[in-house]
């Protein structure tokens, strides 16, 4: 027992230590970050990134579930009988009124209002309407929050889908998972805070970027990791053919042996960090293939998420594989899903979109409530905007695109503190415009730093003589959907 | 077990006393103990007022507060407009000062900052602008915007160390401090340091050899000249100039694809290695195209400002990206060659500086006549890897006007390149910084409070320029010398380096930044004079080693009682390891090479359109080419340069950070380039005929740039040894050696080639191998 805590605390410390002296800067670090740390009470104000955690966190983790393009609001979460009945009528100006659209409709000569393709029903005790191409979604419906009335500043991808991660459409400014990783750390020291999965599906894609899960200003430690389920599931962890674990500890006992040599002459602490960071790669190279490692799961959970989640690179693993991260204290699982870019054959696409995702996304909420994890972590699903009532192109019953829309939009989220069961925010008949409840981007933001403990006007870094925050200079919490 | 974690928490607490100890005396730490006899504005009160106080009392018209700003002091003197009957500040009289009253109060309702802005001052801050007012609250310029004066050399005791004049400013504040610089670094140290810093290569055994045996007193000079005449030097000063420039070879943004930006990138190292005067170098960049009777080098030169990212996203708003553009080089301008943050009055006037918003727009309006549009093409063939206006470089153009250009085809080769409009576009400024909400009508202008516009200029990029280049600018000499301060010492002088405006930090030595900024100008601007100065001071001659004492006193070297040791930038980490392999092609410019990275990684993130949807990796020397040549791919950056804090070259960016993470260590431990590099040295050493001992000793050379010692020696061959007997038994060699395209020699013993491979692995892996000591 006293065994345990000395070796926790120890570790706790230790890990603390050296990821401060991973600072690069060494010593100058270490005089302002480490010593509250290791010894509580005292801080500065002024060398902490202040607000940390300024009330109880809800949510202790976040998994990400990005549908990456866009998908339509109006073929899953946000029902409109409205369309359908004025299927191929004009989009009425007073609607519209004046909002700008993109280069590929805005000279379009007429913009046709078009109603889903698929139905709608009702569903649990929310009796929320959801289309019938999200059917797993539909039966987890009484866990999640939908929120109907998003809106965005931007209508391009690249820049909507910045302004998601990093609370601005330009620049290199960090993502919200590295914020959560420099405001609140790693849970646990054989992984990265931030992890990042990619996959794609058959619609028209989008690219995803790098610049995407950025660190920005932030250090480099902070940088979103990307994983997959595949042979090498972190770039460079697998050691070469032919050189077994225990050749490479020794390897790694040799240098650090060496390098202990060099610390003897030049005395700089920087030359302890790096053996200590080889150290961590050396676990890392442990930790990882066993959390992603999917072969081994049982065959009712193989069957919850669906028997894609055993294929590497699908979205199915992908949520499976978040889960096993986040369960093992990652903080921010991100993923992206591409294809959700319907400028065309909605109605088809759109079917295939839904089928990849739909079952895993709701798998990933059963199986966290079924492991009591569901409280502390939030899981959110959505795009960047939303797309156009109107058709892009030519209508016909079955065929028809939609451009993208910032306007209004849906996504949803659940678990970590927010009320289950709920719909929030309403768009008018068209499904054009927000007409109750706003959410702006950066209200969506501060809600997540809020779920996490942390305030969002208060997490700040500064960088080029200003202080950054994630959400720029606006949001405000949505209190309404929190439990 | 116990022992141990014993033994390691004392340690741990050792360490952490010793921080203690040391937070007292950095620099910035100074001002927690003592309060300086006479306040200084520049030095002592404004960081504290710009950092608490200016974001609502400051130069912003539209956030402030109370009709009350700090920064100007006849403002501040004036009677407040909410309470007529006082004074914000009082001189000599801190009771009857607002400022005072309001920031030492009791009750929060009354105390400044208010809670709500969560900003808070501590007693020590109070203290000062209590002293500050007492001494009559005088205000002073910021010093970054007074043009700099020639400072007299200081006065030292210990002449004997001095080599030139950087040297006396450095010991100056050694002496005052009771600090003594550390003696010289021994031979074989210095000379890969002063390699890595000039060529970004390290010295060949032969340069090793040649360097120890020459005892002449200037031998140290000899090398210098003969390292700065290497072609590798032109290469070496660019790297830091593609950040600067955000460099790529791709558009950027959605579908990201290829660009042929490259022969700027050639420009650059060319106009390097010319020795391109400063004011030079930068007026073609910023005007080659409106200089007299411009030249294709000329126009070349201008690709700088078009090297920003462009989008192909069908369906974008055409004005928006064009406005986007314009943004990016106006940013990039005030960065760049000023180190203002000009951006933060994008959308407003800036908060901190005195730039409104207006003078924001007056400074975009030299940049917003180009010819070119928000969206040219989408997607498409080879007239999309460059935009509009663009030039083309012909077969004939390499053989005579830019032969430094490495084209190796005869296809087409164009480059975006800068051209204006033949009419005015007009310039509005942009209501929070929105592509289409229109303001004002403005003319192109400079910001008044660095220098103002002469009417002598042409209102263009060319009067830009000469604007840029008048001796009484304040910042454009200061923000280069400090950065090619950054690149030697690893800080600037001024450590943002980006940012001299009152956010940012103030110059450690500020009497040696003025000197080297007037000296440099008084030089016609000659960059490798300048680099000459700096790297045959006796201040970079300095060992690397770290007393405790030092580390006690000035953790973060900010003195420089000794060299600083700190990790190489991710190019010269590949540069190190093909050159010390043998494998390095010293082929200059030319197109961007793909070595080998892992699968999947263009491929998972494409949209699936355009060239670059799919990693198409190269073979034979392109693999071998230096770090500054690999392909950069906005969206999906080189993985290993990511991972040692390159720029990913979004945008304009003047200082990388430097990390240690143990993604570098899975790097240095299984990148098939230094797997590859490993065997290809370890055959050659073997195929000689010499010792197992000798070759471990090669090796170590070649990589480390020294000789080994005693103990190096065993525990690697011991290793040696031990791996010789390791892969006997498990006959797992040919596996290890499958690494790389490079061929194995026929006739070789495979199972020596390994174990001698994994020696030469370690000995790449070393703290020090990568780290400028």
């Amino acid at each position: 027992m006293e065994k345990d805590f000395l070796e926790h605390g120890l570790n706790y410390n230790r890990r603390r230590f050296l990821s401060r002296l991973s600072l690069g800067l060494g010593s100058v670090a270490l005089g302002s970050l480490l010593i509250p740390d290791l010894f509580t009470g005292g801080m500065d104000d002024a060398s902490l990134p202040p607000g940390i955690p300024d009330f109880a966190p809800k949510a202790k983790r976040v998994i990400y579930l990005f549908q990456n393009g866009a998908p339509s609001q109006l073929e899953s979460f946000d029902y409109k009988p409205k369309l359908r009945e004025m299927m191929g009528q004009e989009l009425p100006p007073s609607i519209r009124a004046g909002q700008r659209l993109t280069g590929m409709t805005a000279n379009q000569a007429s913009f046709p209002l078009v109603g889903s393709y698929y139905d709608f029903k009702q569903y649990g005790d929310s009796r929320a309407w959801i289309s019938d191409l999200f059917p797993y979604t539909a039966k987890v419906v009484d866990d999640i929050c939908i929120i109907r009335s998003m809106h965005t500043e931007a209508i391009n991808h690249d820049p909507a889908l910045t302004f998601f991660q990093t609370g601005a459409q330009q620049g290199n400014r960090p993502s919200m998972g590295a914020w959560l990783s420099y405001g609140l750390g790693s849970e646990n020291k054989n992984l990265p805070a931030f992890t990042v999965l990619l996959s794609r599906g058959k619609g028209n894609g989008q690219g995803v970027y790098s610049k995407l899960w950025t660190n920005g200003f932030l250090d480099s430690t902070h940088q979103g990791v990307q994983f997959s389920s595949g042979e090498d599931p972190v770039l460079y962890l697998k050691d070469p053919e032919g050189l077994s674990r225990f050749e490479r500890r020794k390897m790694l006992d040799n240098l650090a042996a060496l390098n202990d040599l060099s610390y003897k002459e030049f005395g700089d602490p920087e030359i302890n960090a790096k053996v200590q960071q080889y150290e961590m790669a050396y676990r890392m190279q442990t930790a990882v293939p066993e959390i992603t490692d999917l072969s081994s799961e049982p065959d009712d959970i193989i069957k919850l998420y669906g028997s894609d989640c055993l294929v590497p690179g699908t979205f199915a693993a992908n949520c499976l594989l978040a889960r096993k991260l986040s369960e093992n204290g990652v903080r921010f699982v991100q993923l992206y899903h591409q294809g959700w870019d319907q400028h065309g054959n909605l109605p088809q696409e759109m079917a295939g979109q839904a089928k990849d995702v739909d079952q895993a996304s709701a798998a990933l909420i059963t199986d966290l409530k079924q492991r009591g994890l569901l409280d502390e972590t939030l899981v959110i699903w959505g795009g960047e905007f939303g797309r156009t009532n109107y058709s892009q192109g030519k209508l016909v019953r079955d065929n028809y695109g939609r451009d993208h829309h910032p306007r209004c939009f849906s996504i949803w989220m659940a678990g970590g503190g927010i009320k289950p069961g709920m719909v929030y925010g309403e768009s008018d008949e068209f499904g054009y415009n927000v007409i109750k409840d706003p959410v702006h981007v950066h209200d969506f933001q501060a809600t997540v730093l809020h779920q996490l403990g942390l305030n969002h006007e208060k997490l700040t870094f500064k960088h080029l003589g200003r202080r950054y925050r994630l959400t720029d200079v606006s949001g405000k919490v949505v209190k309404d959907i929190l439990t | 077990m116990y022992r141990r974690l014993f033994y390691l928490m004392l340690a741990l607490t050792g360490i952490t006393y010793a921080i203690q100890a040391c937070n007292n005396s950095s620099t910035s730490q100074v001002a927690e103990e003592e309060i300086p006899d006479i306040v200084s504005y520049n030095f002592d009160v404004r960081p504290i007022l710009s950092d608490k106080c200016f974001i609502c009392h400051g130069p912003d018209a539209n956030k402030r507060e109370a009709g009350l700003r700090l920064d100007i002091a006849d403002e501040a003197y004036k009677a407040l407009k909410e309470k007529p009957s006082a004074h914000a500040l009082v001189p000599f009289k801190p009771q009857e000062s607002e400022v005072f009253l309001r920031i030492s109060s009791q009750d929060s309702a009354f105390l400044m900052p208010p809670q709500s802005s969560n900003l808070k001052l501590t007693s020590h801050e109070i203290s000062i602008i209590e002293k500050w007012i007492k001494q009559g609250a005088k205000y002073e310029r910021h010093w970054a915007f007074t043009p700099p004066e020639k400072p007299t050399i200081p006065k030292v005791k210990n002449k004997e160390w001095v080599k030139n004049e950087i040297d006396y400013f450095i010991l100056q504040k050694l002496e005052r401090k009771g600090l003594k610089p550390n003696l010289e670094a021994d031979k074989e140290r210095l000379l890969k340091r002063v390699s890595l810093d000039l060529t970004g290569l390290p010295p060949s055994l032969e340069i090793m050899d040649k360097f120890m045996a020459d005892k002449s007193s200037n031998a140290y000079e000899k090398m210098v000249n003969s390292l700065m005449q290497s072609p590798a030097y032109g290469e070496k000063m660019a790297l830091h100039w593609l950040d600067v420039a955000r460099y790529a070879d791709s558009h950027g943004y959605q579908d990201d694809n290829y660009r042929s930006q490259w022969p700027w990138r050639d420009w650059v190292i060319h106009a390097f290695n010319k020795n391109m005067p400063y004011d030079q170098f930068i007026t073609w960049q910023l005007a080659g195209d409106l200089m007299p009777n411009a030249t294709k080098e000329q126009i070349l030169a201008t690709g700088f400002n078009r090297n920003h990212k462009i989008t192909e996203e069908g369906g974008v708003i055409d004005e928006e990206y064009r406005v986007e553009y314009v943004t990016d080089r106006t940013n990039t301008f005030g960065k760049a060659m000023l180190a203002a943050t000009l951006e933060c009055a994008h959308c407003h006037d800036h908060k901190y500086d005195p730039f409104s918003q207006k003078e924001y727009y007056q400074v975009y309006a030299f940049f917003n006549n180009v010819k070119e549009v928000g969206l040219e093409a989408t997607v498409g063939g080879p007239e999309t890897f460059a935009k509009k206006p663009l030039m083309e470089i012909s077969n004939e153009d390499v053989k005579k006007i830019l032969a430094f250009v490495n084209k190796q085809d005869t296809g087409r080769l164009i480059v975006s390149v800068m051209g204006d409009r033949d009419t005015l576009q007009k310039t509005h400024i942009l209501n929070r910084g929105v592509y289409d909400a229109h303001g004002e009508e403005v003319q192109a202008g400079t910001p008044r409070a660095l220098l103002s516009f002469s009417d002598k200029y042409p209102k263009n990029r060319l009067g830009l320029s000469k604007w840029l280049f008048d001796k009484k600018n304040p910042l454009t000499s200061r923000v280069f010398v400090n950065r090619m301060w950054q690149e030697f010492f690893g800080r600037g002088i001024v450590k943002t380096s980006g940012d001299f405006g009152m956010q940012g930090e103030l110059p450690s030595h500020p009497e040696l930044l003025d000197w080297l900024a007037v000296d440099f100008m008084d030089h016609g601007w000659n960059v490798k004079r300048l680099v000459k100065q700096i790297v045959l001071s006796s201040t970079y001659r300095q060992s690397a080693e770290i007393s405790s004492k030092k580390l006690r006193t000035d953790p973060e070297n900010i003195l420089l009682a000794r060299a600083p040791r700190y990790r190489i930038p991710a190019e010269l980490v590949r540069d190190i390891v093909l050159a010390s392999s043998g494998l390095l092609v010293k082929k200059i410019g030319g197109p961007s090479v793909k070595p080998y990275q892992p699968a999947g990684l263009w491929e998972s993130a494409t949209s699936g359109r355009g060239l670059l949807a799919n990693y198409r990796q190269d073979h034979g020397e392109s693999l071998y080419r230096r770090g500054m040549y690999t392909f950069i791919k906005r969206t999906v950056p080189p993985p290993t340069m990511g991972i040692f804090d390159a720029s990913n070259r979004d945008q304009c960016e003047v200082k990388r950070l430097k990390t240690n993470t143990p993604l570098q260590a899975l790097v240095m431990l299984n990148d098939p380039t230094i797997l590859e590099a490993s065997r290809v040295l370890a055959a050659k050493l073997l195929q000689e005929n010499s010792q197992a001992e000798a070759k471990i000793k090669k090796a170590f050379r070649l990589i480390t740039c020294r000789n080994p010692n005693e103990k190096e020696m065993n525990l690697l061959t011991s290793y040696y040894t031990d791996q010789l007997t390791v892969f006997k038994q498990k006959s797992t060699a040919d596996k290890v050696l499958t690494v790389g395209e490079y061929p194995i020699p026929a006739k070789i013993n495979k199972t020596a080639l390994a174990a001698m491979m994994g020696v030469i692995t370690t000995i790449y892996n070393l703290e020090e191998t990568i780290t400028k000591t």
